[in-house]
């Protein structure tokens, strides 16, 4: 619109800005748990992810060794001498400033050295190392040294290796990862053929009763499928499949159907009706015309439905936990163990952040590919 | 057997079983029921295109009917029936005492609270985003990253979520950004904003708001560039600012795009049931129909009750149930 009015004006940077505005709202949220999922339980614990861009500052207490401890004290011409590294070979970056009460925690600069009173001096150096000294031998408990450590941005991929592949609470990722995947491809694949026919008699076949089942397809689509959960896990039951696999790809693919031959159907309606009875002038059967024509044209349609199945498999709680996981937990998805570790290990971000990370990154790729496709099938489909 | 090889035997099945299935009905009802030769050609021919549809959607009315249509008869009964007493006839006794209790009436009251708040929030932030996006040239990137949290699961949000309304004690620097904020700000101490009632829905309706306002603003932004050009030339040729554009000339025209996104949005809503699953469980009076509903159904063993909640959510889905199926009637005349 701006071609129209002449006036590119004042409006146009506010409407830069509130885009820019609306995009870092929408995606901090995300970003958060992304940055969360490369950093160590303690520099999340520590610091808010929003600074693990920015060098950190750490405070660590440290107790030296007991004086009492057999060997804690080394002579040194006429000093008794305890000396060691408060980072105890993990270093955590360089210190700033340290001190020897917890109402002084900065009280000296590093490298400075401390008189302590009765003889006894401590010097703390940039890179943890210090050194008690004291002219009488020292007893009682290890002398408290309290560090600031500033500490470059330092990111891992720990977390990963951790929840993929360390079996017990908050591993086995890639377990229920695999489960997932294995849930989602039948799932998917599935309901598109089964659609893809009864779309095509509904579009394009001549029959008593076709607007009521095309009625009925539209009506389908909003039923909860809340209502399906207990009636279809006493039907699984019933017939002897309980919870499982196939329970769960049956589960999936009833109620992927109604989106899936609506969005079909009306794109099918769509295609051009002379190729369609040319192809039936020239003597091709409806199976034919099916199979051969209908089928490769309605390609952007399959696409669309099928990551639209795919999406809502892969990201579903609820027919899983109803229809899929049984009490041994061997064939649990990954959104159940998101679930789970939420209330197991609500505090361990770590573990969280990287979890949740893994089981949203399939979607977000599907998505950022198949984007065309996503739009595409909500503009046609706009009903579920 | 490992489940990655039952899987492909399911799709080797599956999808082998579909396409053998349409391929040798269809070979049956040609070649051997109604054949296409002999004296009785035209006849056969007609009789055969008259049950040929009904090869083409039976597997498809056969699923439908299994998994969706019985259901709702199903439960229906279910909720007229008492298990324990081995599925005896109990009239509403168990709607009944669903009222009297005071988690349904709460989750009740939550659920509206959603209704009006989500798909509000949702179409006017879509509407917003679609308006701003189709001014600026990088708009496309900028819809794409507003839209990303349609690919993200309802679980996975919540975690995104929670850690955005982390709460550390007093002493202690805060890692959610939400209490960082709030106490950059001048707030007094870190708030633990999941446990304040009313506020609390409040923040899980965010994450919904946040999922579902990129899916708005794509199917808005389609309307809006559909609006055709001159209307809004002779709008401004008449003296109106862009607001008056936006408002009176834009939005009128779009207005039926609106109530389907809107009531889109609202059956979403009254299906959520994840986000509040994952995020607080229905503590502290967060608690949701659906939710309420799979806790009396499978935590309670309540089938009864269950399937009674189950029946109000499909009883507040049949007003957009309806008008959706007269809307796709008029469209098919």
């Amino acid at each position: 619109m701006d071609n129209i009015a002449g006036s590119k004006s004042s409006l146009t940077w506010v409407v830069h800005i509130s885009v820019v505005l609306l995009v870092a709202l929408w995606l901090f949220p995300t970003i958060g748990l992304l940055v969360s999922s490369f950093r160590t339980s303690d520099q999340i614990a520590s610091s808010g992810w929003w600074k693990a861009m920015f060098p950190s500052e750490q405070n660590q207490t440290f107790r030296a060794t007991d004086p009492d401890d057999d060997g804690a004290q080394s002579r040194d011409g006429e000093l008794f001498v305890i000396e060691g590294n408060v980072f105890e070979g993990s270093p955590a970056g360089e210190i700033s400033v340290w001190g020897t009460s917890s109402r002084e925690i900065s009280a000296y600069q590093a490298g400075k050295t401390a008189d302590l009173g009765d003889g006894e001096m401590l010097t703390v150096q940039v890179n943890g190392d210090f050194r008690l000294t004291a002219t009488t031998e020292m007893s009682g408990r290890g002398q408290r040294i309290f560090t600031t450590a500033v500490s470059p941005p330092d990111f891992t991929t720990q977390n990963y290796k951790d929840v993929l592949f360390t079996e017990g609470s908050g591993g086995g990722m890639a377990k229920a990862f695999f489960n997932t995947l294995t849930v989602t491809i039948p799932a998917t694949i599935i309901p598109i053929l089964i659609a893809a026919f009864a779309a095509y008699a509904l579009a394009w076949m001549d029959f008593p009763g076709r607007a009521l089942l095309v009625a009925a397809v539209v009506a389908l689509l909003v039923v909860p499928l809340q209502l399906a959960l207990i009636p279809l896990l006493k039907f699984h039951n019933d017939i002897g499949i309980g919870k499982g696999y196939l329970g769960a790809w049956m589960a999936h693919t009833g109620f992927g159907l109604p989106l899936a031959i609506y969005l079909l159907r009306n794109y099918m309606v769509g295609l051009p009706r002379d190729i369609i009875e040319n192809a039936r002038v020239d003597g091709a059967s409806d199976f034919q015309i099916f199979v051969k024509i209908i089928l490769p044209l309605s390609f952007p349609a399959l696409a669309s439905f099928a990551i639209f199945q795919f999406l809502w498999t892969w990201n579903d709680l609820l027919v899983a936990l109803v229809f899929l996981i049984d009490s041994s937990g061997e064939t649990t998805v990954m959104t159940k163990q998101i679930v789970e570790l939420l209330g197991t290990r609500g505090g361990n971000w770590e573990i969280l952040a990287t979890a949740a990370f893994i089981s949203i990154s399939v979607p977000l790729l599907v998505f950022f590919m198949m984007q065309k496709y996503l739009v595409r099938g909500l503009l046609a489909g706009s009903v579920k | 057997m490992h489940p990655a090889l039952q899987g492909l035997l399911t799709i080797f099945i599956g999808v082998g079983g579909c396409v053998g299935y349409f391929y040798f009905s269809n070979q049956f009802l040609d070649k051997v029921l109604f054949p296409a030769s002999g004296p009785n050609i035209g006849r056969n021919i007609n009789r055969a295109n008259i049950i040929r549809p009904w090869l083409f959607l039976a597997p498809a009315i056969l699923a439908l009917g299994l998994y969706l249509a019985y259901p709702v008869v199903a439960t229906f009964w279910l909720s007229v029936t008492d298990r324990d007493q081995g599925g005896a006839f109990v009239g509403f006794a168990n709607y009944a005492q669903m009222l009297s209790e005071p988690k349904f009436i709460e989750a009740l009251r939550n659920n509206m609270l959603w209704l009006i708040i989500v798909p509000a929030a949702s179409t006017g932030f879509g509407l917003l985003a679609a308006q701003l996006t189709d001014r600026i040239k990088w708009g496309a990137i900028a819809k794409s990253l507003i839209f990303m949290p349609m690919a993200i699961s309802f679980v996975g949000a919540g975690v995104i979520w929670k850690l955005v309304y982390e709460t550390r004690p007093v002493d202690v620097e805060q890692i959610g950004i939400l209490n960082a904020v709030y106490l950059g700000l001048g707030g007094a101490e870190p708030q633990t904003w999941l446990t304040i009632p009313l506020w609390n829905s409040i923040f899980l309706m965010i994450v919904l708001i946040w999922i579902q306002t990129g899916f708005a603003m794509v199917i808005l932004s389609a309307a809006l560039r559909g609006i055709p050009e001159e209307t809004i030339e002779a709008a401004i040729v008449d003296g109106a600012n862009p607001f008056q554009v936006f408002f009176k000339i834009k939005v009128p025209q779009i207005a039926g795009t609106i109530v389907v996104v809107w009531t889109t949005i609202t059956i979403v809503v009254l299906k959520v049931f994840d986000i509040v699953f994952a995020m607080t469980n229905g503590q502290w009076e967060t608690q949701v129909l659906a939710n309420y509903m799979y806790d009396k159904m499978f935590r309670a063993g309540d089938w009864g009750v269950g399937s009674a909640a189950a029946m109000v959510i499909m009883l507040l889905v049949t007003p957009i149930l309806v008008w959706n199926v007269y809307n796709a009637r008029k469209e098919m005349r």
